[in-house]
């Protein structure tokens, strides 16, 4: 187990370079960097010049290697440079919006495990009823329903019955909790919808399969209540898949962030995201890129930890 | 001398047509099928079965609510909703069944390659894969777009299309590779190299035969999601732009103003979005568990 998880933590670093030098390029490829995109936006004449100053202030003058070469040097000491639009670092910048996105996705999570689990059992229990079917339909639809344009019905919904706006900003957790939760719960559940509907699919598949296994017919077979049989035999080893699959949907999530919080008006990453790449700011989206994927393997990794875990059947070598 | 002939009849079951036989046995899927069939011909007769021209500017009728003119109401520049909509099932169809058949031909081919050579190849195109995996899908493909630019063929963007097939290669290619590891064992495939077969012959010939039943239900189930990354990433303003019809982009742009005051211009495109991933969907599944009920996606 030991070994295993050592060498998984050594495969990540490899992948992890892997990314970078393909953010790197992909950012180097496009056409324009930032100094003309903000000389341009600003539609003066620009002189050469300056232009070529302005290059030298942001390192972009040095060779490729060397700019790579300093943005690796700098990661290793804790450094990821400063946002080259803003001129903040971009430790500072991410921070100040990583909170609202990652509360988000935890309510979207929260909420799709809390919708998966019950919804998910029943439908099982209740196969081919007009229960399941419904069920099953509402988690189909959710596979169907674009976040983003979930989230505007939501908004309309709430704006023509309770005359309630997205708010300008957002209110941090720890200063008034209830608004906090009131906000931000929209936009969760328009993110989460999806999430749901994944973790319901799998957690209806996988009790049908464990309602067939020997240890439930013997469970019924000693006389255990069949409450207990479904609690204690059945749910427990089929949440194993939901998990794998609410860590395989990690990316879906992000990819729901990126577009509803531009519904929502959230000042999250995936806002922030979007207006980088659009700036050619190459800290900025490099920083964010790296954070995403190392997020994305941590916790496809923790995914298959907990396997070990929750099912003392599988042993890492 | 009368000979009695008595007739023996045999029960032979019949054989009925592939598509007679899912149909009756996956009824769901088959109404996946018929929503898709129809929004395939809507959207590739879009100019005969459209009202209106998608295009046409009418200032006079800014905003209008649904009426027997407009079915679905009337966007800021006053142009028909259904119409756009119409146009919109030929972006979204040929987009996403194009970006599906690119990534995952390409994920099937890396699948079975890296499978069959194994060894250190096996190992360096799962290590590459990994990479691709860990860009978050849209990140990725809003990675590709702003790299590429535009390369307009036929009024479709291609580069956009290469956008969105690009995030479906790793995960065609993994399913695929699972698939044809098991078929490499197989004693056909030693009696073919004993028989002095090449890598190519191999591969086309007898590797690839076997995996098409999980290739094509991922390759129906990636339409869908390819459908739903064109939207997305056409209302960042990133896909299909101004003045095409796409689902995507009429949720987008003047709509993010306006949908209080007008929500037909948002209601039935997201309907049309939805609509068409569910059919997908249905069909998508079905044939999965008409296919072969073990692969899991």
């Amino acid at each position: 187990m030991l070994r295993y998880t050592i060498h998984r933590i050594l495969l990540m670093i490899p992948t992890l370079l892997g990314v970078a030098v393909l953010v790197f390029v992909l950012l180097r490829l496009m056409p324009g960097d930032i100094v003309e995109l903000r000389f341009l936006a600003e539609g003066g004449q620009v002189s050469p010049e300056v232009i070529a100053a302005e290059r030298t202030r942001l390192g972009l003058d040095k060779p490729m290697w060397r700019q790579f070469g300093d943005w690796m040097t700098g990661i290793f000491v804790g450094d990821f440079g400063i946002s080259m639009w803003t001129g903040r670092p971009v430790v500072d910048e991410i921070a100040s919006r990583l909170e609202l996105s990652m509360q988000v996705a935890l309510m979207a999570t929260v909420f799709a495990i809390v919708l998966a689990i019950p919804l998910g059992t029943l439908s099982a229990l209740y196969k081919d009823s007009w229960i399941d079917q419904v069920i099953r339909l509402f988690a189909i639809a959710g596979l169907a329903v674009p976040s983003f344009w979930l989230g505007m019905v939501i908004i309309l919904v709430l704006l023509l019955n309770f005359n309630w706006i997205p708010p300008l900003t957002y209110t941090p957790i720890y200063e008034d909790p209830w608004t906090n939760l009131s906000q931000l719960i929209w936009p969760a559940i328009a993110v989460g919808y999806r999430y749901s509907a994944v973790a319901t699919r799998m957690m209806r598949s996988t009790i049908l399969d464990v309602l067939q296994e020997d240890y439930i017919r013997t469970a019924r077979a000693k006389g255990v209540f069949e409450r207990l049989v479904v609690a204690r035999h059945a749910m427990r080893n089929a949440m194993l898949p939901v998990v794998t699959v609410i860590g395989l949907e990690f990316a879906f999530l992000i990819g729901g962030l990126v577009v509803t919080e531009q519904v929502f008006n959230l000042n999250g990453i995936g806002k922030l995201f979007v207006e980088t790449v659009t700036r050619a700011d190459y800290t900025m989206v490099q920083a964010l890129v790296m954070l995403v994927a190392t997020f994305f393997i941590l916790v496809n990794f923790v995914v298959d930890l907990l396997y070990a875990a929750l099912d003392p059947r599988i042993r890492y070598r | 001398m009368s000979t009695a002939t008595t007739a023996i009849t045999y029960k032979v079951p019949k054989r009925r047509h592939p598509v007679i036989q899912f149909t009756m046995t996956q009824p769901l899927g088959a109404a996946g099928l018929v929503v898709i069939v129809i929004m395939a011909i809507a959207g590739f007769f879009a100019h005969i079965v459209a009202p209106h021209d998608p295009l046409d500017l009418d200032f006079g009728a800014m905003l209008a609510p649904p009426s027997w003119e407009h079915w679905m109401g009337t966007d800021a520049f006053g142009r028909d909703v259904f119409s756009r909509i119409i146009y919109g099932a030929r972006t979204a169809l040929a987009v996403g069944f194009l970006a599906s058949l690119a990534g995952s031909g390409l994920g099937a081919v890396i699948g079975v390659a890296s499978a069959y050579f194994g060894g250190r190849i096996d190992m360096l195109i799962q290590r590459f894969m990994d990479i691709l995996l860990a860009f978050p899908i849209i990140v990725l493909a809003l990675a590709v777009v702003a790299v590429l630019g535009k390369w307009p063929v036929g009024g479709l963007d291609v580069n956009l299309i290469i956008a969105i097939a690009i995030p479906m290669v790793p995960k065609v290619a993994r399913v695929v590779r699972s698939s044809a590891l098991a078929i490499r064992e197989m004693p056909y495939i030693d009696a073919a190299r004993a028989a002095g077969y090449g890598h190519m012959r191999i591969i086309f010939r007898h590797i690839t035969p076997n995996v098409v039943a999980p290739f094509l239900i991922m390759f129906t189930a990636f339409i869908a999601q390819a459908i739903l990354l064109e939207a997305s990433l056409s209302f960042l303003g990133l896909g299909v732009t101004e003045p095409t019809a796409a689902w995507g982009l009429m949720l987008s742009g003047a709509s993010q103003e306006f949908y209080v005051q007008a929500p037909w211009m948002i209601i039935f495109p997201g309907l049309a979005i939805s609509l068409a991933v569910f059919a997908f969907n249905l069909f998508g599944d079905s044939l999965r568990d008409w296919l072969d009920p073990k692969i899991k996606l």
